[in-house]
């Protein structure tokens, strides 16, 4: 018969222990005494299953645990706002280069080919479809959102393209080349869907 | 052509843990010891030697989100006594590994070492899958692609969709390349998964994002790899403590490219001509546009141009590039030159790609004339993300030693007479690209 093991260090706590008086002075009340086994979530865990033989714990399954993980990260739109602001205006702005006249659909201050400083211009409300997807699946933010579908749209006069969702199309219905025309949330999210565009009806 | 200063850099061993869909087994470090046992066990070098014989390491990850541990490449350069040796992380999206496989060439190259070690890992089982497209995602413009929908499977399938226009590329052409790569795997028993599949089991999967399925793209994994790098001299200490010589296998050209983060911002230009095209082959093709990877031209001009590659589907014997998507093998076809801008989707189906001697299920014309991803890539093998780039440098430098047969227990994957191999890392939307030759030499 095998010896029986000292108790284990990792005790349950009682109901009393749990009622305590705090151990440490500033900890609220309830914060178990150190040495008990309580996490800050009241996970209580006893029982362990524990072999007799050291050399066994390599056979042992893993332990696996949950850590949550939240942030609220506070991200500007910096030079960019004035796009965001527009959205809210029902306007569509991209930017061109006063020097060399390349325009950008999604905008951006620095012109890549030239360096120069970009100037905010109003975009066509129509385009056409440059290229398009319909995601089944997706990211966990958008999972509730699928089936959706994401077009790259051009626009006489841009040399650069805009990334956007496509609403009221059927997938088999969205071609490239197809017309779209622009359309913005009522309240905006300041957020790039806050525009969104629909097929181009004559 | 070598670089003015530049020392030659061996590739002298490696070593990959199994890719599987979690490992919850092990803690990330033991898991990149695996395969750095791996590699000193190939040698016959026992730990204590080694690290007397490795100057630093190059530690490659990508996510910081995806095992919520800052700092981690020094966990793993303590987990293998490597302590106080110089060390820097690399990330660079998917093609970290191909990054940090580079960054080690350079310390070896400039002579800052003799020995230098790459390791690389992914623990992307800490997180359910749609978490990780989230994280993934991250890897667009949050300003303007994230908030949109972003899923880098959508990114993918429109860059194709426009290739399809474009070019005519249909989805059984790329399928092609699932049904390759999955049957390559059969035969690597380090791959995540191995499948026998047809045309029509690639098609038939769950649409993922139109027209990519479930079977046109990788998947994620935990996995590590490493491989050591080594001068004239550190090889020749290596060989005194292994007590044997080495087949010689050099880095003969590394180059890199990049392209905006942001799809939307690619221009529509010329293209960049290789050593074997003209101008005349791309007459009204406006580059890249979404449909091609610039930076994967850009890192395959370089690396060719080193290594004196003239013709790549002729001087090289097998590429491993980074399948993430059917889409993206073959949009790498291009990129690299094995075929013209817009004959992918025809490459694909040809059979070139394929490996001689292995039987598909197809009706392949041109079987065996460049075998690319004969490993299986990462379709099949699983794409732990800063592990993969350096999977494809160990799976080449087998390839390269002729030592296939017993690392993989068959014969089948074995190139035959491979003398020149590249290896291609890609992140992003085609962000970051490189490419590597490595040759055998002797």
């Amino acid at each position: 018969m095998a010896r029986r093991r000292q108790p284990r260090r990792i005790a349950r706590p009682t109901r009393r222990a749990r009622r305590a008086p705090p151990a440490r002075p500033g900890a609220p009340a309830g914060t178990p005494a150190p040495g008990r086994a309580e996490t800050l979530e009241g996970t209580v865990v006893f029982r362990v299953p524990f072999p007799e033989q050291l050399d066994d714990l390599k056979g042992m399954s893993p332990i696996i645990v949950k850590q949550p993980y939240h942030i609220d990260y506070v991200h500007s739109f910096g030079q960019d706002s004035p796009f965001f602001a527009g959205l809210a205006n029902r306007r569509l702005l991209g930017t061109r280069c006063p020097r060399c006249d390349y325009t950008y659909a999604t905008p951006r201050l620095s012109c890549m080919v030239c360096g120069s400083e970009t100037d905010w211009v109003d975009l066509p409300k129509t385009g056409r479809v440059h290229t398009f997807t319909t995601c089944y699946f997706g990211s966990e933010e958008f999972l509730p959102e699928c089936p959706f579908s994401l077009i790259l749209v051009e626009f006489e006069g841009a040399d650069t393209l805009f990334l956007a969702r496509l609403v009221g199309a059927q997938p088999k219905e969205i071609r490239v080349g197809m017309e779209v025309e622009a359309r913005f949330l009522r309240n905006a999210k300041f957020k790039p869907t806050d525009v969104y565009f629909v097929p181009r009806r004559p | 052509m070598a670089l003015k200063g530049m020392r030659p850099v061996h590739v002298v061993a490696g070593g990959v843990s199994k890719f599987a869909k979690a490992r919850p087994d092990r803690t990330f470090q033991p898991i990149v010891k695996e395969a750095f046992d791996e590699a000193l066990q190939d040698l016959g070098l026992e730990f204590g030697r080694a690290n007397e014989l490795i100057d630093g390491t190059v530690g490659c990850y990508f996510s910081d989100h995806f095992m919520r541990q800052l700092k981690a490449a020094t966990m793993v350069q303590d987990y293998l006594g490597l302590c106080p040796k110089p060390s820097h992380r690399v990330e660079g999206g998917g093609a970290t590994g191909g990054l940090g496989f580079q960054e080690g060439w350079k310390s070896v190259a400039s002579g800052l070492m003799d020995v230098c070690l790459v390791f690389g890992w992914e623990t992307m089982s800490h997180v359910q899958t749609w978490k990780g497209n989230e994280f993934i995602a991250l890897a667009s413009d949050v300003s303007f692609d994230y908030p949109v929908g972003g899923f880098y499977s959508g990114y993918y399938a429109m860059m194709v969709v426009r290739h399809m226009h474009e070019f005519g590329t249909t989805v059984e052409q790329m399928a092609h390349v699932s049904v390759k790569n999955h049957t390559n795997a059969l035969h690597n028993p380090y791959a995540q998964k191995r499948l026998k599949l047809s045309v029509a089991d690639v098609r038939a999967a769950p649409m993922v994002a139109y027209p990519l399925t479930r079977l046109d793209i990788c998947v994620m994994s935990d996995g590590a790899a490493c491989v050591l790098l080594a001068s004239e001299e550190g090889l020749a200490s290596i060989e005194k403590a292994a007590g044997r010589s080495l087949p010689r296998v050099v880095v003969t050209g590394v180059g890199r490219g990049t392209d905006a983060m942001r799809m939307a911002d690619r221009p529509h230009g010329e293209v960049i001509l290789l050593p074997h095209e003209k101008p005349s082959d791309y007459k009204g093709l406006k580059y890249p546009g979404v449909h091609s990877f610039r930076a994967g031209r850009m890192a395959s001009k370089q690396a060719y141009e080193m290594a004196g590659v003239k013709n790549p589907i002729k001087d090289l014997s097998f590429v491993e590039l980074h399948d993430a998507y059917t889409s993206s093998e073959v949009q790498t076809y291009e990129d690299m030159g094995l075929c013209r801008y817009g004959e992918g989707g025809p490459f694909a189906a040809s059979g070139k790609a394929f490996l001689p001697g292995i039987d598909y299920g197809l009706r392949l014309r041109g079987q065996g004339t460049i075998p690319v991803n004969p490993s299986g890539g990462l379709i099949a093998c699983g794409h732990p993300v800063g592990a993969t780039g350096l999977m494809q440098a160990v799976f080449a430098l087998w390839q390269l030693q002729g030592t296939i047969p017993r690392h993989f227990g068959d014969a089948a994957l074995q190139v035959k007479d491979a003398r020149r191999g590249a290896i291609h890392s890609h992140a992003g939307t085609g962000t970051y690209v490189t490419v590597s030759i490595l040759e055998r030499q002797d």
